[in-house]
């Protein structure tokens, strides 16, 4: 056992980039689920298209990587309103099967070994796309800070410009929750039919909630693309939305740092647990009979679940939350 | 003395699947490899069946061994094609469709061979219920009969799932989002009492039935949903639950059963019945008519029964039902039971003709939610007629668009449905905005 490599390993994993794709779809989730009560359960499908936008603009059709940025958060919009338009009007639950399903449309399209050419079939997209980002890169070398060890200069530019990003997403959203325009969507959450007597549109808040929401969700998809220079169709299955939901709760809903906070724990405990079991099944102390080195990720998926149950009914509000900013029993 | 039952039930949950867990042991070779298992449905190794593995200028012809179990070292990473000999398998083993003989594989990682798997079937390629779907009679009206057909055995299997969770919805207002989960313990326990436990089919499914309505439905609503319903908590939250659970699951039969996708024995394979246009295996015709007497046995509960009449009342009116002398919680755990019954049965109809695998719930499940959606949201009849519009609708889409994409065109058409008419064909209108 080497638990200084497991730490180190652990602590990288915070900060780096599976953290902060999770943390940008959590921050979406936060705008839809966590302010305007919208249950959006297609957080991968929007994820999917900002991904999916960048390679095949840039690897198939052979155009500007920042062309295909703009492609994908255009595309998220439109998908936005592809939901909403018919869902937002009726009961929460109806929402949360639409996205689910729409984001299911979407993975099983790009899969499809019909549109091979076009999407990659089940092997997805990779390539190296992503040039014109990485020609800024402006480090020569890893950086490493104190336990935290890059592999590349490659991975050290893109974790950074990564956490700018959160930054940035994390200021619009402070703006916007504290603006009347936040104060409405609020309103919205705890009661829709006081806010509409009042006078607002309630279905066009929430589109707007949904798309703004989405367009942070394809970010997380454009980030992936670009860090990996790679996308699988599988990545954008449903469990990543279910991901995003746990990190979102954990880190408290309709919290602006909620999100962040959420992802950086989740994955220092699930990277923690996946390296110490690796450990304690490599070196025998956990016999083969008992768990196999590839039932690992399983059991870190069965935790997660469990996690996601015990968290919403014994601690809805998360580690940050305020119990008094979920009005999640009303609906 | 309650926690105490809940953990003895939990346990017993868990120790029949306990023994599901199939052994697997590989060495790992140096280098990046192409490898597989190639075993009958029995799971038996199939030995001597010639793979050719070719890409980047290489090209290796490999044959298996005893335990089935064949390698290709390659020289590098990178896109590969393999291809599988029909000729050189056993009498008697054939592979679910012949273009399946050739499969692309892109090998990335050094450290891990990339495996290749092949389904195989005993017998002749089975007719697939929602699978792959051989497409009987000449000319296409004989396709459109076929498919009509298989489509309404497909629709009976997400009836079964839709009828049970538009009772659960109905009487509790919980969306479960882990009553796919249902459909899949229903097939995992099939397996287990066919193949482990060794009874014959045709008393392992209702054994595997009876055990997934106890263990799905009692013991799913004592161990989780009653509590949460005692602690009041809200409905947006019990939907996350469900989430959290189907997750849980999921991973738990995937842990204890193993990733690959299993035949249920015994009917394995028959050669069907032509009635003019139409072939049906005997399996199928005594599955679908299961199905038919189970939804019978349902709606005839639902109608004329004491306790039917007083589920309905629940449904439209929980307070008041309390208030006049209804046990409420009785009606829900009898239709917690009566769903998961009908899940697991579903399950193994499935099963029957696409094989059980863990990810059976989740290939289901938005299937089922685009049938009750249909019929209108908490209508036991309408997910009825919902289903098996879905059913029909998603076979006959083959006619049309490639059939890996029959699925994506059913989601499509829900969403296209809930924009026109969102209470569904059967549903009370009840909006909100």
């Amino acid at each position: 056992m080497d638990w200084g490599q497991i730490f180190v390993i652990s602590i990288t994993a915070m900060v780096g980039s599976t953290t902060i794709i999770y943390a940008l779809a959590a921050l979406g989730l936060n705008i839809q689920f966590g302010y305007t009560g919208l249950l959006n359960f297609g957080q991968a499908g929007f994820a999917a298209i900002g991904a999916y936008s960048v390679a095949v603009v840039t690897a198939t059709l052979g155009q500007s990587l920042w062309l295909s940025i703009f492609i994908g958060l255009i595309g998220a919009v439109i998908f936005g309103l592809i939901l909403g338009i018919p869902t937002l009007r009726l009961r929460a639950d109806y929402l949360a099967i639409v996205t689910i399903a729409a984001a299911e449309v979407i993975r099983q399209t790009v899969r499809s070994v019909s549109l091979n050419e076009y999407f990659g079939g089940s092997d997805g997209i990779t390539g190296k796309y992503a040039r014109e980002f990485y020609s800024f890169n402006p480090f020569d070398q890893a950086i490493s800070w104190g336990p935290i060890q890059f592999n590349s200069a490659q991975a050290s530019w893109i974790t950074v410009v990564g956490w700018v990003l959160i930054g940035l997403i994390v200021l619009l959203t402070w703006l916007l929750v504290r603006s009347p325009w936040g104060r409405v969507v609020k309103s919205i959450r705890e009661d829709e039919n006081a806010s509409r007597s009042l006078g607002k549109n309630v279905y066009f808040y929430k589109m707007q909630a949904l798309i703004l929401g989405g367009v942070v969700g394809s970010l997380a998809g454009i980030y992936w693309a670009i860090d990996a220079q790679s996308v699988q169709p599988d990545n954008y299955s449903s469990r990543f939305t279910f991901f995003a939901y746990t990190i979102l709760i954990l880190g408290g809903a309709a919290r602006v740092f909620g999100p962040v906070v959420g992802s950086i724990i989740f994955w220092f405990i699930l990277v923690f647990i996946g390296e110490s079991l690796t450990q304690l099944v490599a070196t025998g102390i956990i016999p083969d009979t008992i768990l196999r080195s590839d039932q690992i990720g399983q059991v870190r998926f069965m935790l997660v679940g469990l996690a996601l149950m015990l968290l919403i009914v014994y601690r809805p509000q998360g580690i940050f939350g305020d119990k008094r900013e979920l009005a999640l029993d009303d609906r | 003395m309650i926690k105490r039952v809940r953990v003895a039930l939990l346990a017993l949950l868990i120790a029949p699947l306990l023994s599901l867990s199939p052994a697997v042991a590989q060495d790992a070779p140096s280098g990046p490899a192409i490898t597989g298992t190639l075993e009958s449905p029995g799971g038996e190794g199939l030995a001597g069946v010639s793979i050719t593995v070719e890409g980047n200028g290489f090209s290796e012809t490999v044959t298996s061994n005893e335990a089935g179990e064949w390698q290709v070292i390659l020289p590098d990473t990178g896109a590969y094609q393999v291809t599988l000999d029909v000729s050189t398998l056993p009498e008697g083993i054939s592979l679910t469709s012949e273009d399946r003989a050739v499969t692309s594989a892109t090998v990335i990682s050094r450290e891990r061979p990339k495996r290749i798997g092949f389904p195989l079937v005993e017998g002749d390629a089975p007719a697939a219920v929602g699978g792959g779907g051989t497409i009987g009679g000449a000319g296409f009206w004989g396709q459109a009969a076929q498919l009509t057909v298989d489509g309404l055995a497909f629709g009976l299997v997400i009836a079964l799932g839709a009828v049970g969770l538009s009772l659960v919805y109905g009487t509790t207002k919980l969306v479960n989002f882990a009553h796919g989960e249902l459909l899949a313990l229903g097939g995992l326990l099939a397996y287990f009492f066919s193949v482990l436990v060794g009874l014959p089919i045709l008393v392992a499914i209702p054994v595997a039935v009876l055990a997934s309505a106890f263990l799905g439905g009692y013991v799913q609503n004592l161990v989780v949903w009653k509590p949460l319903r005692k602690r009041g908590t809200g409905l947006t939250a019990l939907l996350v639950v469900s989430i959290g659970l189907a997750l849980f699951l999921q991973y738990l039969f995937l842990f204890l059963f193993g990733g690959r996708t299993r035949i249920l024995p015994g009917f394995a394979g028959q050669a069907g019945i032509n009635i003019g246009p139409i072939a049906v295996t005997p399996r199928d015709m005594i599955a679908a008519v299961g199905a038919v007497v189970l939804l019978a046995l349902t709606f005839w509960w639902l109608g004329k029964t004491q306790s039917g009449k007083a589920t309905r009342a629940v449904a439209d009116n929980p307070a008041l039902a309390s208030a006049s002398g209804i046990n409420v919680e009785k009606v829900i755990t009898t239709v917690w039971v009566i769903a998961a019954g009908l899940g697991g049965y579903a399950g193994i109809m499935f099963a029957l003709s696409n094989g059980v695998s863990w990810q059976l719930g989740v290939q289901l499940l938005l299937l089922i939610f685009a049938g009750v959606i249909l019929g209108g949201l908490g209508t036991a009849t309408g997910a009825l007629i919902g289903s098996l519009i879905v059913g029909v609708f998603i076979q006959l889409s083959v006619l049309f668009i490639p059939s890996e994409l029959k699925y994506v065109g059913a989601l499509v058409v829900l969403i296209i449905v809930l924009l026109i008419r969102p209470q569904g064909i059967l549903g009370r209108k009840e909006r909100v905005g």
